[in-house]
């Protein structure tokens, strides 16, 4: 038996999400007694494939190609890897990748999945994960009942290990013979944080009274190194794009700091946050549900608040 | 163009989650049922095709006990013309699928469409399984969709942006937000019609399940809000770095 984990460079590099999975592989695999596989899969450098050695990934294979995001095939590449190797347990993130290939690669291997996994699995025998249900109101113990299994991480549930190993990286070679997708355009900014990578999130509700106000956010979210995000109505209203959306219906975040600038705290809205290690809020109504959410708080007009507390970050940070 | 939406009946996002004594299952009680949000989106959106022209017939599926049919009626009434309801209780969500891809076999369809998660067990499964159970080219993270010429045009979402495609049909899609966005709801004519739409129950298959909920529990409770006066807002930065040590 071994433990296969399925990772993504973006733009070429390895973020703290990779880090982890390869950590999670390392003690699964230990904890197992089974070898540690992992399948790179997308255009990185030899060195930065290499710095996955520092996690515990000893067999590296590195197909250094961009993907064309063909679900089927993906996920058929993963299945004929996993065979060779015999995985019983199989990794990948709960991002946008790991969650489109997955559900098809269980298929194929009729292997159980469980998605948007918390942590270490509390139980080897029976393979037992946590996982969150309704929304984040409920944490449920799950039975994976195949011998196969596949998990998706939820990031920054687990951490970042350090394990130095020496890599050995060999290329993987696999040709897509899919045309059942066709590509028309891709529309891509690079250097971005992603709101779902983000450490720090800076999310403004229907308290910041209109798209024209959105400016002092986006300074503050700049002074922190910040993404930026909003509530559904925000939104809907079309002040900010949709992808910008968290909560039950739009992105669901985990971000070590999240700042709700004049978010009410709907159940709907603490669906998407309620993983974010520290909340703040600021609303000028004590009474609001967030505070109840959060971790601190500060009650008062954002119009005043914001541009303040923008000044005092920037000068803490220029201060450190 | 034949679309089938999947559509999925689950609590109330607002509802208190309770569970049976044993913390080994939900209790219901109370419970006020809706169509799980996504789906709602992907009807709207199926919706909206038909009265563009270029969509011809809706079905809605769902894997369901009879319970579920005033959430089908509701999907009927806001503008599916049929439904099928697999009657079954889904175990997990590779039973679900498996209950759809069985009962999909015997049906004509273009295009089949899933919400991203159902927002009861948030399995983010079904539609990708269903897809490969059907072997049919599937698209996720899907966030607008447009017919041309016959042809889906997709736009889906990707890592830093978003990109534009389209699939081989029969094929399916697993929408998010953006699909459509705000959800129709039925009209006093679309209820009186609903009553005469056909609904089909088709029997379900074997309850075997992959995955097993074995048991339940509230999560954590936060500790209290500090409260930080606004006038001293370097207080605030300073128990960031100090005290919980995110900054
Ligand atoms: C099925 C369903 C799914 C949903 N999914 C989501 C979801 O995914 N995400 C989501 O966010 N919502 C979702 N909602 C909507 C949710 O119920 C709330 O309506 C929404 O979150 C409220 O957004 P808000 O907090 O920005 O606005 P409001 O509730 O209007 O709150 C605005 C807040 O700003 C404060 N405020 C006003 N002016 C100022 C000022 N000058 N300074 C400081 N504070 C000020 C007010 O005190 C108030 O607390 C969903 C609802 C349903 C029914
Ligand atoms: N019982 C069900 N009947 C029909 N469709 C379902 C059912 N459960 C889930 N789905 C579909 O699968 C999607 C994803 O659900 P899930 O994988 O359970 O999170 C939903 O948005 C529905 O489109």
């Amino acid at each position: 038996m071994s433990v296969l984990v399925y990772i993504e460079p973006r733009e070429g590099k390895f973020n703290k999400s990779a880090f982890e999975l390869i950590s999670y592989g390392y003690t699964i695999a230990d904890a197992t007694k089974s070898k540690l596989h992992v399948l790179v899969a997308g255009e990185a450098s030899r060195e930065a494939v290499a710095e996955l050695g520092h996690y515990g990934a000893s067999e590296i294979r590195h197909l250094n190609k961009t993907q064309h995001l063909d679900d089927s095939v993906s996920s058929n590449m993963v299945a004929g890897l996993a065979e060779i190797i015999n995985a019983g347990i199989i990794i990948m993130p709960h991002n946008l990748t790991g969650r489109a290939i997955a559900p098809r690669l269980a298929v194929k291997l009729k292997a159980g999945y469980a998605s948007a996994v918390i942590g270490i699995p509390v139980s080897y025998e029976p393979f037992t994960v946590i996982k969150k249900a309704f929304s984040g109101k409920s944490i449920t113990k799950q039975v994976v009942k195949t011998s196969v299994k596949i998990v998706t991480l939820s990031q920054n549930t687990f951490g970042v290990i350090e394990n130095v190993v020496q890599p050995v990286i060999e290329d993987f070679n696999f040709t897509e013979t899919s045309h059942s997708i066709e590509v028309l355009s891709t529309d891509v900014q690079t250097g971005k944080v992603l709101l779902t990578e983000a450490e720090i999130i800076v999310s403004g509700g229907r308290g910041m009274r209109g798209p024209e106000n959105w400016k002092p956010l986006e300074d503050l979210a700049e002074v922190l190194g910040a993404a930026t995000a909003c509530s559904r109505p925000v939104s809907d209203e079309g002040w900010r794009p949709h992808h910008e959306h968290v909560g039950q219906t739009g992105k669901v975040v985990a971000p070590t700091l999240y700042f709700a600038l004049g978010i009410s705290g709907a159940i709907q809205h603490l669906a998407g946050i309620n993983s974010s290690k520290v909340i703040v809020a600021v609303n000028k109504d004590p009474e609001a549900p967030i505070f109840s959410a959060a971790d601190y708080g500060v009650v008062g007009d954002l119009q005043i608040i914001l541009p303040r507390m923008t000044e005092v970050f920037r000068k803490y940070k220029s201060g450190i | 163009m034949n679309i089938i939406v999947c559509i999925s009946n689950v609590p109330d996002t607002t509802t208190r989650i309770k569970y049976k004594p044993g913390n080994k299952d939900v209790d219901y009680t109370g419970v006020q049922w809706i169509i799980n949000p996504w789906d709602e989106l992907a009807l709207t959106r199926a919706i909206e095709l038909k009265e563009a022209g270029t969509v011809k017939k809706i079905t809605v599926i769902t894997v369901a006990k009879a319970d579920a049919e005033p959430t089908i009626r509701k999907a009927l009434a806001s503008g599916a013309d049929e439904a099928i309801r697999v009657d079954a209780s889904p175990v997990d969500a590779w039973n679900t699928a498996l209950n759809l891809a069985e009962a999909l076999k015997n049906e004509q369809f273009d295009l089949v469409i899933c919400g991203v998660e159902s927002s009861d067990y948030n399995n983010w499964s079904v539609g990708g399984m269903l897809a490969e159970m059907l072997r049919i080219p599937s698209v996720s993270a899907v966030t607008s969709l447009q017919i041309e010429n016959s042809k889906p045009i997709i736009t889906r979402e990707v890592d830093g942006g978003r990109q534009q495609v389209s699939i081989k049909l029969p094929g399916l899609l697993i929408v998010q937000k953006g699909i459509a966005i705000v959800p129709r709801i039925p009209s006093m004519r679309g209820i009186m019609s609903a009553r005469t739409k056909p609904l089909k129950v088709v029997t379900g298959v074997s309850g075997e399940s992959l995955i097993e909920i074995v048991d339940y529990e509230a999560p954590p409770q936060k500790s209290s809000c500090k409260i930080i006066d606004s006038e001293n807002l370097e207080m605030l930065a300073e128990l960031l770095h100090t005290e919980a040590r995110v900054i």
